[in-house]
């Protein structure tokens, strides 16, 4: 869909909007790269002079503290000077436009845009709309895409399973509105997954799922057999007070990640999740506590994946 | 075009015989990737296999990243040791321009303060555009600015130089 905009005629990387449509040689380079950044947190001086004077601004027109921090930390630990804009409490109060906010950056020369939205399909508008050597990256927007939050998973589970080809992987929850769940999707069935699953609902599942190559099932005890990656996703509580859901003590018993549920799924199986966590709705604390839970590790990696898509898409001036 | 160039193993046991008396129990060694990694292995099993050995990927390093990009094969430098205080003897196949050793020591010296740097090439081949020189050396070779000599493993692990 957007492969026009994301790579450039020689396949290069230029802004990273959505793992719809890139290939995977990409997403394994992107996943490559990262590997050779996880050493850099653990040295005396935790930065690489890669970016150095390179102008990042994170548009965060959405509230969020993972991201917005992981990303922060990526950028600095490449030596780039970042700037963090939280732009739903500043000019656009004041009725500035989204392309306004990004001129003006721009006459600031800016190189690079992390952008995080409640629209789908912000970050590639502003894409479409930016000077040629300004690369965008969009950090969450609307229902559409995390691209970064899909390959930190990936990156995730091949540094716990160390391949994909032979591997099942069950997403449970909130399908329906969950942009990290179609960038997940798309990442995992890209690199080689034979078998991702998805568990929820059937008032929580997009209308066509099963055409973006995923099993479905509609209970924990099937979909969770023999599995060897769990991602619990986040249930929004708003979703609560429409009638999509019961309530947040029906959903636990059905759908919450509990030990008992968790036998189901291979020994050996890891359970992830992208936080931020509502304990006892969608998953219980003596899971995401638990041995098999590697939900920590996945914000230490995050880092070095997003280190690694940001180097990647300040190359050679275009 | 490729002419015939000396004998690596035969260059490797003398660049091991002109670094031993320097050796002292805090040395540790260094090789750039990729050829200066091979040539660090080649020397450790020479000189002392009870050296620390670590390698490097300067990738990260490097003053043309603005204008080629992120080597699209970058590895992970490998370290082992502590670098603060320790001797290191930083080794590279071919020095030229003299650049990636400035990117190597910078990238050192983010994982501490060395007690110092020396270098030991394979091949000098000249062509400096930075103010550094080898402590070692297996062979100075003068060769055209656009000639360009490279060294290779086959299958086997055997190091051949090629000049072309």
């Amino acid at each position: 869909m957007a492969d026009g905009l994301q790579l450039s005629p020689d396949g290069q990387l230029k802004h990273l909007l959505t793992l719809d449509g890139l290939p995977s040689r990409i997403l394994t380079q992107i996943l490559d790269t990262a590997e050779t950044f996880m050493d850099v947190g653990e040295r005396d001086v935790k930065k690489v002079p890669l970016l150095r004077g390179k102008a990042i601004f994170n548009l965060f027109f959405e509230p969020s503290t993972r991201t917005r921090t992981t990303f922060d930390i990526a950028a600095k630990r490449l030596s780039a000077d970042v700037v963090t804009l939280n732009i739903a409490a500043s000019s656009q109060s004041k009725g500035e436009t989204v392309l306004d906010t990004v001129a003006n950056l721009t006459a600031m020369h800016a190189d690079m845009f992390i952008v995080r939205h409640s629209q789908s399909g912000a970050a590639h508008f502003i894409a479409r709309h930016v000077a040629p050597h300004i690369a965008v990256v969009n950090a969450g927007d609307g229902r559409h895409a995390h691209p970064t939050q899909g390959l930190l998973d990936a990156f995730t589970i091949r540094r716990y399973k160390g391949a994909f080809h032979n591997l099942r992987v069950a997403i449970v929850g909130d399908i329906l509105h969950s942009r990290v769940a179609r960038s997940q999707i798309h990442a995992l069935t890209t690199l080689g997954v034979p078998e991702v699953r998805v568990i929820a609902p059937r008032t929580l599942l997009p209308a066509g799922v099963e055409q973006m190559g995923v099993h479905v099932y509609h209970d924990m005890q099937a979909g969770l057999k023999d599995v060897d990656v769990v991602i619990m996703l986040r249930l929004q509580n708003e979703r609560m007070k429409g009638a999509l859901l019961p309530s947040a003590q029906e959903y636990f018993k059905q759908f919450g990640l509990t030990p008992e549920k968790l036998a189901r799924a291979r020994p050996d199986a890891i359970v992830m999740h992208p936080g931020p966590m509502n304990r006892g709705v969608e998953i219980d604390s003596e899971v995401a506590d638990g041995p098999q839970s590697v939900i920590l590790p996945q914000v230490t990696y995050g880092i070095a994946v997003r280190m690694a898509v940001m180097s990647m898409l300040m190359g050679p001036a275009q | 075009m490729n002419a015939p160039l000396p004998d690596v193993a035969r260059l490797l046991d003398q660049l091991a015989e002109q670094i031993r008396p320097s050796l002292t129990p805090d040395t540790a060694l260094v090789g750039i990737h990729t050829g200066g990694a091979w040539v660090a292995a080649e020397l450790h099993k020479r000189l002392s296999p009870v050296l620390p050995l670590g390698t490097l990927d300067i990738s990260f390093y490097r003053d043309d990243f603005s204008r080629i990009g992120l080597h699209p094969q970058v590895k992970p430098s490998a370290i082992p040791f502590v670098v603060e205080d320790q001797a290191i003897l930083l080794v590279d196949d071919v020095l030229h321009t003299g650049r990636t050793v400035r990117a190597a020591m910078n990238e050192l010296f983010d994982y501490g303060r060395p007690a110092s740097i020396r270098l030991a090439v394979l091949i000098d081949r000249g062509g400096r555009e930075l103010p550094i020189r080898p402590d070692f050396c297996g062979l100075a070779l003068a060769i055209e600015p656009q000639q360009n000599v490279q060294l290779r493993r086959n299958e086997q692990g055997q190091l051949s130089l090629t000049l072309a």
